[in-house]
């Protein structure tokens, strides 16, 4: 027995409180709780600031718990690749056990609080949202089909119209339209970011639409997914939570996303590795100021109204 | 050996602890907070009975 190993703690690896914290994939949980709470303010009718900041909580809580079910079901993925293996079931800390636990009763506790603090319109979309996040994309499509990361940003997008169904007990077009925003823009958010990063998909099987159609094909997915994203993009400042604002911010942006995807599908690999992926890179970076831009716009666009700025 | 002497068990399963104590402290004030909005605004009255409010 060697020096080391007498004075090893058998408690080294015992999980602390950031470790089960971690289960809830706080990173996107920021998103969630931002694309919420602007769905929230946005909704015409007015909601008690206690009951909007639960109503945001728990649609975060639910989120969050989608999180944990996932990385207790993808734990052999999480643990085959660089990006995930410290999360908390790879790294031996937490128990999957212990994480489906935390993430089933987590769902049940966030699904029936936001139904009592809010409405069940609000309530049965964040159960669809986690079904469709678990269910759906984490145990049975993400590991069959390469347009897999379409279907995880559908997840994603959900949090605005639960903001919205929160504070006005129905779905709407203008909410319906925020979820479009998010959920076509995560495809060539993320694909971008594929092209230009290394990413160890391969070694756990889940299939890439880079390695599995090729980097061609994805550069094209991008264009045509920035096209409809434009469409329903600046669509949505015509609904009734468009504004000046919104539609001057939307305008821009999505000129500007639109020059970038089209300088990405007329691109080969040679070009792009000759300047180590330069414009790849800019639109990765853009596409985080444009869905940030265009939500935060729309808080804006709704607190000038509130102020009677529009008249 | 003093009877308080502190095992490394505890020591390092403090943090944790703490954080749960915080989490439970949270969720009692947040449905406090949400019985007291919810009770104020009159979400829980009850409605008068129809034969009541018409001396029947």
């Amino acid at each position: 027995m060697s020096d080391a190993s007498l004075h090893a703690s058998p408690y080294e690896n015992e999980a602390q409180f950031g470790d089960y914290f971690a289960l809830l994939k706080p990173r996107v949980m920021t998103l969630v709780v931002f694309t919420a709470f602007v769905g929230l303010l946005a909704a015409p009718v007015g909601v008690h600031p206690f009951i909007g900041f639960c109503a945001v909580l728990f649609i975060a809580v639910g989120g969050g718990a989608s999180g944990a079910l996932n990385m207790w079901y993808d734990s052999d993925i999480d643990a085959v690749m660089k990006r995930t293996a410290k999360r908390p079931i790879p790294a031996g800390k937490v128990s999957r056990d212990e994480a489906l636990a935390i993430g089933l009763t987590l769902s049940v506790f966030a699904v029936v609080f936001l139904g009592l603090a809010t409405n069940w319109v609000a309530a049965g979309l964040l159960a669809f949202t986690i079904f469709f996040y678990v269910v759906i994309y984490t145990m049975w499509l993400k590991r069959l089909t390469p347009q897999n990361i379409v279907i995880g940003g559908a997840a994603g997008a959900f949090p605005p119209m639960i903001g919205w169904a929160a504070a006005t007990g129905d779905i709407s077009t203008a909410s319906v339209l925020m979820f479009c925003l998010t959920f076509l823009w995560t495809p060539p958010h993320f694909w971008a970011l594929a092209l230009f990063v290394r990413m160890d998909y391969d070694n756990a099987t889940v299939p890439m639409l880079t390695v599995t159609h090729g980097r061609r094909a994805t550069r094209r997915h991008i264009l045509v997914y920035t096209v409809l994203l434009a469409i329903f993009a600046i669509g949505l400042g015509f609904t009734q939570v468009g504004g000046p604002v919104y539609l001057g911010t939307s305008l821009l942006l999505n000129a500007l996303f639109l020059k970038g995807a089209v300088q990405i599908a007329r691109r080969d690999e040679a070009q792009a590795e000759a300047d180590s992926y330069k414009v790849e890179k800019k639109f990765f970076k853009l596409s985080l100021l444009y869905l940030f831009a265009h939500f935060g716009a729309i808080l804006v666009d709704a607190g000038l109204d509130r102020l009677g700025v529009w008249g | 050996m003093s009877l308080v002497k502190e095992h490394e068990l505890h020591k390092r399963r403090r943090g944790r602890n703490i954080g749960v104590g915080l989490v439970l402290a949270a969720f009692i004030a947040i449905i406090f907070g949400l019985t007291v909005v919810k009770v104020t605004r009159g979400d829980f009255q009850m409605q008068q009975q129809q034969g009541v409010t018409d001396g029947n």
